[in-house]
């Protein structure tokens, strides 16, 4: 079990950590600057953040030391656009950070990241130097991938396969699921069965337009899949070679989050709102949708959470559950963190101050 | 040469005291800059090389034009500040 959260915020980066009781904040770093993510490495211990600074653009820092002290490291950045390619509507240039993750075991200093506007980097000297993946970024279906959630598209999910680390499976708002076999030579898209209800009818189930908003893949079934997607949930149990919909879940279907837990591909949870044009939670009373039954039925799971007027929004990368799938812990926008130790029957608030938080992630 | 100097927002991420540098356009008189302080290069031009989107420099007291191309002309013994624009928030 996990005893430390990384919590990245509108206004910085804090470390959660369990006391003999309960959960509090040990340290803070980046106070005041925005952290659009951060990352635990495994394979060495060392942390990573994304820092947009507005003004002066996305920074990435990296501390071998837990925290207590961080360097900046390389920015990626996108080559020269060609002024004579009309048909690219899409900016060349970095506007966040938008998913990082760790290569596999047999892959040191290799990271993968996803950015707004929709480029895939990668390093292999631990975010030294970084660069695009051109094999991806130049297909001409990229250049009709459109924002969701943004005004430009971007790439939230990457999920390196533990069976072969080079099989990478990439969520893209507004570009379906996209895979690579042989560590980003070549990619295909695999959003079959997807449904978007904000397309014109004969194009709704186009993969290549699909809005994900957050892809996990089961530790233990690996070829199990969870989405949770603009339209709905949507799950694959054949390697995301087709993905069935989830019709009914209480207390909604709409939401960002989803994780699965790690050996047991039938349980997920989900932070459900009312869909589109609202973004509140169902009846203002925040809730964790939670299957044990592979998206037949949901528990409700309530206790401990805010139950009157409440608007916390739970975004893509805020929600997140520990390698022994017993703990999980999930931020707001409006500042609030909640960690259970029993899989969602109870709720610990941690706090309900902090900045708008964009994402919590377990360490180890 | 032209006098640069720099908001005092930036120099909180990366040093950048104010320094003399010889041009005869604002993008000859930043290349100066950069060349002699590579890490400011990112915080103030985008990818493409362009001013970033919520940066404004004053050149003598006016804007500078070109934010593209960085085209402006830089009289010698001029005050060039690099400063946040307004609409970053």
């Amino acid at each position: 079990m996990s005893d430390r959260i990384l919590v990245s915020t509108r206004k910085g980066l804090f470390v959660v950590a369990r006391g003999d009781n309960e959960w509090s904040i040990e340290s803070t770093s980046f106070l005041g600057d925005n952290v659009s993510l951060s990352m635990h490495d495994p394979r060495d211990g060392a942390l990573y953040a994304a820092l947009d600074h507005g003004h002066f653009g996305v920074k990435m820092h990296r501390s071998d030391d837990g925290g207590a002290t961080w360097s900046e490291i390389g920015t990626p950045a996108f080559p020269e656009k060609p002024d004579d390619d009309e048909s690219d509507k899409n900016p060349w240039k970095m506007m966040s950070v938008w998913a990082l993750e760790p290569g596999g075991p047999g892959q040191p200093g290799q990271i993968w990241m996803g950015t707004i506007p929709g480029g895939l980097f990668v390093t292999h000297d631990r975010g030294d130097s970084w660069e695009l993946v051109r094999s991806l970024w130049d297909r001409d279906e990229r250049k009709t991938w459109f924002g969701g959630g943004s005004d430009e598209p971007g790439i939230h999910s990457i999920a390196v396969d533990r069976r072969n680390e080079q099989r990478v499976v990439l969520g893209i708002s507004c570009g379906g699921v996209w895979v690579t076999e042989d560590g980003g030579e070549t990619w295909a898209c695999r959003a079959d069965g997807m449904r978007a209800e904000y397309l014109p009818p004969d194009m709704q189930g186009e993969p290549n337009l699909q809005d994900p908003h957050c892809i996990v893949q089961c530790r233990d079934q690996p070829e199990r899949w969870w989405c949770q997607h603009h339209n709905g949930i949507f799950v694959s149990n054949d390697d995301c070679a087709s993905w069935q919909e989830i019709e009914e879940a209480n207390p909604s279907v709409f939401g960002f989050a989803v994780s699965v837990h790690p050996e047991n591909a039938d349980t997920a949870w989900f932070v459900p709102a009312i869909k589109d044009e609202r973004r509140i939670p169902v009846d203002g009373k925040v809730v964790v949708g939670r299957t044990r039954d592979g998206g037949k039925t949901f528990d409700v799971l309530r206790s401990g959470l805010p139950q009157e007027h409440a608007y916390d929004i739970t975004f893509r990368h805020a929600l997140d559950v520990d390698a022994a799938g017993t703990r999980l812990a999930f931020g707001s926008t409006t500042g609030s963190l909640w960690v259970t130790e029993d899989q969602g029957d109870s709720w610990q608030t941690v706090s309900e101050h902090l900045p708008p938080v964009y994402a919590v992630r377990f360490v180890g | 040469m032209a006098h640069v100097a720099f908001t005092a927002n930036l120099q909180r991420h990366v040093a950048c005291p104010p320094m003399e540098a010889a041009g005869s356009t604002l993008r000859k008189v930043l290349d100066a800059v950069f060349a002699a302080n590579p890490r400011v290069r990112g915080y103030v031009l985008d990818d493409q090389g362009e001013l970033r989107k919520h940066m404004v420099i004053f050149i003598d007291g006016r804007q500078v034009a070109d934010r593209r191309g960085l085209s402006d002309v830089v009289e010698p013994d001029a005050d060039v500040y690099v400063m946040q624009a307004l609409s970053g928030g």
